[in-house]
């Protein structure tokens, strides 16, 4: 188990840093200055501009002060655009935004759709399976920015019960419509994956022995069908967090939550090229730090893998 | 003595007869795919939507980018579908007409799938069959790098892309293209695996073909039923992946549009009560992405048929 973990660190460690180098030399293949507004600034002021933001060093030590920074200290570097604030500013101030609608849609998706999945397998074939299916398939290729403005019509257009964006610290009325518009999609794949692989196992030998040992249903699912069930299930879970921390730009964008997803498209329109990379290399390293604990996880509970 | 004419006519026209049409494999997969209701269904919607999208401009009483004056302004109250005035679809809330720019948004959102569908079945099969075929530390080095470039979260990069060397139509597909044809790369990978084992890629190379000779003739056809079925589950994601990036205003610009900037700019107008403005376009995208996954479906159930 110990050197499957080092092995897998072995190819993360690397692709972080991949991803900060590929992140550095597309900024750094930027045309024009990102100081040149409507008018230019004189040689003189561009030069202690440069100077102050490190462009006039060769690439390589730029390349290389970036990425000590970003490894060593954390430290994503001033913004391009607001000079009284730092990439890690915004984000500081973004990304719990982000974190707290994004875990409570992790969870949504997760327990109901596992919930849903067991509860059509177990009631195969009869209406409930059927509207739970239908229902999934349904969902399931509605993307978030179609759902986002659907709610928003039914919720706070036709029946007024809550407000159509902002955050006010995430008081559960805020909340409520950001869950739902980025977890449905994943909850309903979560249902349709759970249900397949529960309906696999329930016809398998070792639940029919232990149905035949008398034992009852209850533990029959939960016991002993439940864990195998849940392994394609647990595969799915690093797509599904890669989807929703894609989408929350989506979400921030239309209901105006202030997560870092609107900080990345505000500054995509800005060119503030710092803020895009910081928000970039911090999305995508937590995205390969999750996948890296779904294998070990994996590894750890599947018995056919041998690592 | 020789033999009676009439009887050994009949006897010709009876050795004709026992010799049946051969039945290729693709046969039985279009027989297979002609008896899937919900893939020959999910096709007709297709060619009707295709059809739409490139002669839906004969129809169009105004162009994408005109504006109509008349309705400027009052778009909310009487800008909604009509035949009189030629908005069948309504018009936009500058007063442009929906139907000229939801066949144009359709046009554009299929194209962005198919080409970025394309990249992917060129690049993705070369470079999965080449890794699959040699193997050892050539096939390590090339797979490791798909890894590496898959868990790069690239919604992020592609607009960082698109933002650095600006927001065209033709960046979006490079963008797309690039990162399309990573899962294909691997599907034709493990397939080639298996191919290259089988007596004719050995007896190729017995003979001395050269190894891309054997890739390109030997290897590369027999992966075409899988390519095909996965290039055409490709589509909608790809189109969902351009709508995404059109819904942030990040995509296709204008006079240009697509099925996502259409739903971006109705739904905001849908709040207002110009419900057409997000109706046509959110039916067209729902069609478009149901109508290929249903195909998508059939043609891997008629293609595959271990996997039934």
């Amino acid at each position: 188990m110990f050197s499957y973990i080092v092995r897998r660190l072995t190819v993360a460690v690397p692709t972080i840093l991949i991803l900060i180098a590929i992140s550095f030399v597309l900024m750094w293949s930027a045309p024009g200055n990102p100081f040149m507004g409507e008018k230019a600034p004189p040689p003189e002021v561009l030069a202690n501009l440069e100077a102050k933001y490190g462009l006039d060093q060769p690439y390589w030590k730029q390349m290389l002060d970036y990425m000590t920074n970003v490894v060593f200290h954390f430290d994503f570097g001033p913004s391009f655009k607001y000079k009284d604030r730092t990439v890690n500013d915004i984000i500081a101030q973004g990304f719990p935004v982000t974190l707290t609608y994004g875990f409570w849609s992790f969870v949504v998706a997760v327990v109901f759709g596992i919930g849903l999945g067991i509860i059509a397998a177990i009631r195969h074939n009869t209406w409930l399976d059927y509207l739970a299916v239908g229902f999934a398939i349904g969902s399931q290729s509605i993307p978030n920015y179609v759902m986002a403005p659907i709610l928003v019509l039914i919720f706070t257009l036709w029946l007024g019960w809550l407000p159509g964006g902002g955050w006010e610290g995430g008081t559960w009325d805020h909340l409520i419509m950001p869950v739902i518009a980025l977890s449905t999609s994943y909850f309903a794949s979560i249902a349709r994956i759970t249900r397949s692989s529960m309906l696999e196992v329930l016809n398998s030998g070792f639940i029919r022995t232990a149905r035949a040992k008398g034992l009852p249903s209850g533990r029959v699912i939960f016991g002993h069908a439940l864990k195998p069930a849940l392994l394609p299930v647990l595969s799915y879970l690093g797509p599904a967090f890669v989807g929703m921390i894609t989408g929350s730009v989506i979400i921030d964008q239309y209901f105006s939550t202030g997560g870092i997803g609107q900080f990345f498209v505000n500054s995509a329109f800005n060119r503030d090229y710092s803020v895009m990379m910081g928000i970039t290399i911090l999305v995508g390293s937590l995205t390969i730090i999750f996948n890296l604990l779904v294998d070990i996880l994996y590894a750890w509970i599947d018995p056919k893998i041998r690592y | 003595m020789y033999p009676d004419k009439a009887k050994m006519e009949s006897l010709v026209e009876a050795t004709e007869l026992a010799e049946v049409r051969g039945r290729s494999l693709w046969s039985d997969a279009r027989a297979r795919f002609i008896r899937n209701k919900a893939a020959v269904g999910g096709l007709i919607i297709l060619i009707l939507i295709l059809a739409f999208s490139l002669f839906g401009q004969v129809f169009q009483a105004w162009s994408n980018e005109a504006i109509d004056w008349k309705l400027v302004g009052r778009v909310t109250q009487i800008g909604g579908p009509s035949f009189e005035n030629g908005h069948y679809f309504g018009a936009d809330d500058l007063g442009r007409d929906l139907y000229a720019r939801v066949v144009q948004g359709t046009g554009i959102s299929i194209m962005v799938g198919v080409v970025g569908s394309l990249v992917a079945v060129i690049v993705g099969t070369l470079y999965g069959a080449t890794a699959g075929y040699f193997g050892g530390r050539l096939d390590n080095i090339m797979m490791r790098t798909v890894d590496v470039l898959m868990s790069i979260p690239f919604m992020f990069v592609l607009i960082l892309m698109l933002v650095i060397w600006g927001r065209s139509i033709t960046m979006l597909f490079v963008g797309i293209g690039l990162i399309s044809w990573l899962d294909m790369a691997r599907i034709v990978r493990g397939q080639t695996l298996s191919i290259k084992n089988k007596e004719f890629v050995e007896t190729a190379v017995a003979i001395g073909v050269r190894p891309f000779t054997i890739i390109l003739r030997h290897i590369v056809p027999n992966l075409l039923g899988i390519v095909v079925v996965y290039a055409t589950l490709l589509i909608p994601g790809l189109i969902m992946a351009e709508s995404f990036i059109s819904f942030l205003g990040l995509g296709v610009q204008e006079p240009m549009t697509s099925l996502g900037a259409l739903i971006q700019g109705g739904s905001k107008q849908m709040l207002y009560g110009a419900w057409w403005q997000i109706a046509f376009p959110l039916f067209f995208f729902l069609a478009t992405l149901f109508a290929f996954t249903f195909v998508g479906d059939g043609l891997r159930d008629a293609l595959d048929p271990k996997d039934r």
